[in-house]
Parts: C-alpha cells; structure tokens; sequence
C-alpha cells in the first residue's frame, strides 16, 4: 500500500501547486505508515523531479512520451491508473487545478473511489478518512468521509505549506503505459499559451493585483500591470471589466471565474460584490483600495486605502519597486 | 442534433450560507434557488446550436420536486423538453451515475454541464458522466462549435493557455464564458414552457461515496487597518513587516 501524488509540470519545472500535492501525499503517507510515490507525464526536468525528495516523495514514476506534452485526459488516466495499480496506491493526491481535479474524476470511475476536490486540511483517520472541503464558494468548509477503498484527493491550492521533508533525492524511474491512438482521440490540436504577464500563472501566484470597474478604462491597466510587476504578481480582474473587454476573460476572478487564493489579493477599483468575494475570499491578506469608504470590500479585508487609485497606486508603485527582494 | 443539458438547482450566488441540525445539513430557510450560473451558458449554447442546426435540447435535473420550477425555466429560455431523476443529489458519482443512466437510454450527440456547481464546488460530475460513457470530457470549454455533423471544435482553458480541442460527437463538455450569452425568458417562453413535457423517473443504484458528515464556517477576518491615502507607501511596510506576505 502507497499513496501517489499526481505532479504537473510548467515550463520544465515543476508547478507550486504540485509542490504542496507532494507535500500532502507525504504526509498522508506517514499518517498512514507508507511511502509516497510521485507520477510524472510529459515535459519536466528530470533534476526537478529527484528534488520531489525534499517533499518527501521517495520515488517518482516519469513518462516521458512527447505525445504527452499537452493534456489529453484519457491517456493521462490510464498512465496514473497503471502507475496506482503498480503502486497498490490507496491514496491518489492532486492539486486541484483543471487537470489535477479531471483526472481525478475520471479515476474515480475507474478506480471506483471516493473523491474529494478542493480539499484543504489532511486526512483524520481515526474512524474513517475525513477531510475538509471548501464548499459554497469559500462561504463554509465541509468535512466529508471517503468511504471507498481507494480515496483521490484534489488539495486546493495554497491551502498548506510546502514542506521540506529533507530526505534527499528520489529516485526517477522511466515508467511508460501502453498508450493507442485512441487515448489521444481528443487530444488538443493547438495549444495557445496566454502572455502570462511575467511569466506569473494567475492560478499559481502567490499574489495576485486586480483591477476593478473603478479604473475607468483599459488605458489604465499599467497601474495594475506596473505594481503586479513590482511585486511579482499576477493580474486579475472583476467580471464587468472582461465583459467590456478591457482585460481578457480568463483574467476573471469570482464566483463565475476563475478561484484564486494567493497569500496577498490586491483589489484596486473593485466595489466588493458578493460574487466577487466568492472567487478571492480564501485569500490569505487581502488589500482593497478604493474611493468609497461605504465599498462592501472593505469589510472582507486585512489592509485598506481610501483614496483615488489614480494618486495612490503609483505610490505603491514607487513602495514596492523600492523593496530590496 | 440531439443535445442533453444537466442543470443543478442551487442557492442564489447571494445568498447567505446557514446549516441547521448540528451543522449536518444546508439550511435552505429563505434561500433562493436559481439554475447553477454555469450551466445557463451550457444552456443557452445548447439553444444556439439548436436554432442553428435543427434538433432537440433535453435538460435534465437529478433532484427533488422543489428544482421543478428552475426546470420550467430552463424550458422557458428555450429547451423542449425535461427529465427530473426523483433523488436527493447525495454526491457526485451518485449524480453522475443517474445522468449516464439516461443517457445510455437516449442517443444524445452532446451532453452539456456547467463548469462546477457553485453549491458544492465539486466540478466533477462532467469527467465522471464522460467516463461512464467512455466517451470524450472537454473540462472546461470556453468555446464550442460544429465543424460537421459529427465533429465539433471547442476550446478548453488550461492554466496558463487554451487548447483547441477538435471531437467525434458523441462527447461531455462543461461550460464556462465566454461560450454563450445567457438569455432571460420572454413571455412567450414563459407560457410555452408550461406545457412542455417534464419527465420524472426514479433513480438507479444508490452507492453515495462522498459522506458529507458536518460543515462549518470559515473564521471571521480581525477588521480591516486603514492606511491613509497621503502615506500609501506605507502599505507596501506593512505588508512585508507585519502581514509577511512580501
Ligand atoms: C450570477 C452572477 C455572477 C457574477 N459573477 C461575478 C464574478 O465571477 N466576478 C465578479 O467580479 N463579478 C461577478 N458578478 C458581478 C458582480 O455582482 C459585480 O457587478 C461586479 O463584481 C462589480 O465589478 P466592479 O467592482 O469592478 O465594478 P463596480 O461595481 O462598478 O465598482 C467599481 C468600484 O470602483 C470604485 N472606484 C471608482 N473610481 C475609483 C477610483 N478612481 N479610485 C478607486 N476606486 C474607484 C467605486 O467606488 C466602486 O466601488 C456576478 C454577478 C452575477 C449576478
Ligand atoms: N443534481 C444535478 N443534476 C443535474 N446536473 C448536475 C447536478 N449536479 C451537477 N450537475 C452538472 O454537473 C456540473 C458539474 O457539477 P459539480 O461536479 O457538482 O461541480 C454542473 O455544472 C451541472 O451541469
């Protein structure tokens, strides 16, 4: 028996979201008396894999098929589910990113287990294997008992700390599924990847700068691009803002966008609404910086301004470019 | 084209979130309950492709007789017909297995849903349905479009980019914006809608896998420190001395 932690690589290296799915794995692995094994498909350093060590991952499974590189769900399901069964994995951890939380689904049919996405506390295995939930967009928790045999985990992002277990390298070992053409019967025909202002990915970040109606138009953005830079951030914005296509769409956070829960949400122009909170209440610092003293978002922060983004953004601008990293 | 749109019924996205009975329950005393956002763009597609191509767009609900009116108004916007499945939605393999169930019985060339339903924020009945069926899961479409009777193109996000994504109907899709612009019922929708078919029928098996066993709520925030306008600077301090977030 073994707990398996799904890792996604971007740009060769290895996501921050897999990073706390390999520190979840390890320790559900301990809680349970075994060890963690990591599956790796498509493009990523393999140095970067070895370092899953410090995760505490003892071994990592890489396939390394080209075919591999973009996502096609199916032949990613059967290289994981080949990799459980080799494995004896009772446990399957993923980050809850669009892949992570597919394939999980997918397992969970095939595997016939028990799923839980958007999961953000470890197991307690005293009675059952209960983990909690975020439910209602960030509006409450609920704890949930997986009763199957095999339990899948999608860990919601920025929901605990990346560990360092120190235990040295894993072992990479080359592992490789009997993949047909008609596991790649949808794969993509054309991959566009977004200008990822920075090289930031908006799900990933750390900090997140978003915008709002209040910043009058989409000639202004450099005050949210120019601090997001500063910082090292990521841009977002609210919906009304990608419905007038003054930002691209999947820059929309909130309840019918994009979820993001970085440590710091910088909200500049934005009233608050409660669909809007949906998307950025599991924030860990939230700053709001608005006009109105009476803008609801006020109530949901850690920091605020009142003030015009016009005069104060740019000396935040200043602030942060100030910063000695 | 014979399209099948899942539509969950859930709390208005203003609602106040409350459990009762030992927190073991959703209190659904003075909640408003509305079709899941999501699958209103899946929905109106759905409509879209209808108009477009000719065919039939069935949606369909698993859950109790209080989702009813929510069904009427998905035949309102434009749908022809509905099928309750008579259950409580305990989980999402539960649901899932209730829609491929019915879809087994019926050649459907696409099945739509929405990207999650923002009730229980699984997003995990989709892949769930399209592995039942063994057939295709684009997860979450942006875009969708026939290229040929039994072809479509879609778009689906991925972190960081989209891909192009070109399937042999028949397949699962989930919908996210900016695949359609959902409509409001007219009038006439409204009156049409009360006389179209809605089916119900009794579920199928009953395996529950996900125990939902207590809920909770987050903890309040400590209030808000204002900063003053003048010292903004200040805020940038603040935020790597004491939030430690830089
Ligand atoms: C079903 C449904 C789903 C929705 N989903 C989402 C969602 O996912 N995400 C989302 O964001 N919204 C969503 N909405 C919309 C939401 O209700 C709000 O309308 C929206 O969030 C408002 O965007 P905003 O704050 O940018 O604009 P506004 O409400 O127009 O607010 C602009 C703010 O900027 C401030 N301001 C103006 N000028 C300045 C200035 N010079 N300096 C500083 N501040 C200034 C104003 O005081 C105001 O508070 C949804 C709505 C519905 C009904
Ligand atoms: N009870 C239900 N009845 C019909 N369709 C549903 C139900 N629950 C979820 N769905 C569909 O599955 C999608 C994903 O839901 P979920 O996996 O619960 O996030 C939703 O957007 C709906 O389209």
């Amino acid at each position: 028996m073994s707990v398996l932690v799904f890792v996604e690589g971007f740009n060769g290296e290895i996501k921050k979201s897999s990073l706390e799915a390999a520190t979840y794995g390890y320790q559900v692995a301990q809680q349970l008396g075994t060890t963690a094994t990591a599956v790796a498909i498509g493009e990523v350093h393999e140095d970067a894999l070895a370092k899953l060590g410090e995760q505490g991952i003892s071994k990592v499974l890489y396939d390394a098929d080209s075919r591999l590189n973009n996502f096609v769900a199916d032949a990613y399901v059967k290289v994981i589910a080949k990799a459980a069964q080799q494995e004896n994995a009772k446990v399957l951890v993923f980050s809850n990113s669009n892949i992570g939380a597919a394939v999980g689904a997918k397992l969970a049919v095939r595997l016939n287990g028990s799923l839980a996405t958007n999961v953000t506390t470890l197991p307690k295995t005293d009675g059952g294997f209960i983990v909690t939930r975020s439910v209602f967009s960030g509006k409450a928790f609920a704890e949930v008992n997986l009763t199957s045999d095999v339990k899948i985990i999608a860990v919601k992002k920025n929901a605990l700390e990346i560990a360092n277990a120190g235990s040295g390298a894993a072992t990479v070992e080359k592992f490789s599924a009997d993949l047909t053409d008609a596991d790649f019967a949808a794969a993509p025909k054309e991959t566009i990847m977004q200008d990822t202002s920075g090289g930031v990915l908006l799900t990933e970040a750390e900090i997140v700068v978003s915008g709002g109606r209040g910043l009058k138009g989409p000639e202004n953005w450099h005050l949210v691009e120019d601090l997001a830079k500063a910082l090292g951030a990521a841009t977002a914005c609210s919906k009304p803002v990608a419905d007038l296509d003054w930002r691209p769409h999947h820059e929309h956070v909130g309840q019918t966008g994009i979820a993001v829960s970085p440590n710091l949400y910088i909200a500049i122009g934005i009233s608050g609404a409660i669909q809007h909170l949906a998307g950025v209440n599991s924030s860990k610092v939230i700053v709001v910086i608005n006009k109105d003293p009476e803008a609801p978002f006020f109530k949901a922060a850690d920091y605020g301004i009142v003030g015009d983004a016009f005069d104060v953004v740019p000396k935040l601008i200043e602030a942060a470019r100030a910063l000695d990293k | 084209m014979k399209i099948l749109v899942c539509i969950s019924n859930v709390p208005d996205t203003t609602s106040k979130i409350n459990f009762t009975g030992d927190n073991k329950s959703f209190d659904k005393n003075g909640v408003q309950f509305v079709i899941n956002p999501w699958d209103e763009y899946a929905l109106t597609r759905a409509i879209e492709l209808k108009e477009a191509k000719g065919g039939t767009v069935t949606v369909l609900n698993v859950g109790e007789a209080d989702a009813e009116p929510n069904i009427r108004k998905a035949l309102a916007i434009g749908a022809d017909d509905a099928i309750r499945v008579n259950a409580d939605p305990k989980d999402a393999f539960f649901v899932a297995q209730q829609i491929a169930a019915i879809a087994k019985q019926n050649n459907y060339d696409m099945i739509l849903m929405g990207k999650e339903s923002i009730d229980y924020n699984g997003s995990q009945v989709h892949n769930m349905v399209g592995e039942m069926l063994g057939i295709p899961s684009i997860v979450p479409a942006s875009k969708l479009d026939l290229v040929d009777d039994s072809t479509a193109r879609l778009e689906r996000e991925i972190e960081g980019g989209k891909e192009v994504v070109e399937v042999k109907l028949p397949f699962v899709a989930s919908a996210q914006q900016p695949m359609s612009e959902p409509r409001i019922p007219n009038m006439r929708g409204i009156m049409t809608a009360r006389t179209k078919p809605l089916q119900v029928v009794e579920p199928v098996g009953g395996e529950v896998k996900a125990d939902y066993v207590s809920f909770s709520k987050p903890e309040k925030k400590g209030g808000v420190k204002m900063i003053d306008a003048e010292n903004a600077g200040e805020l940038i301090t603040l935020l790597r001395n004491e939030a430690k977030v830089l």
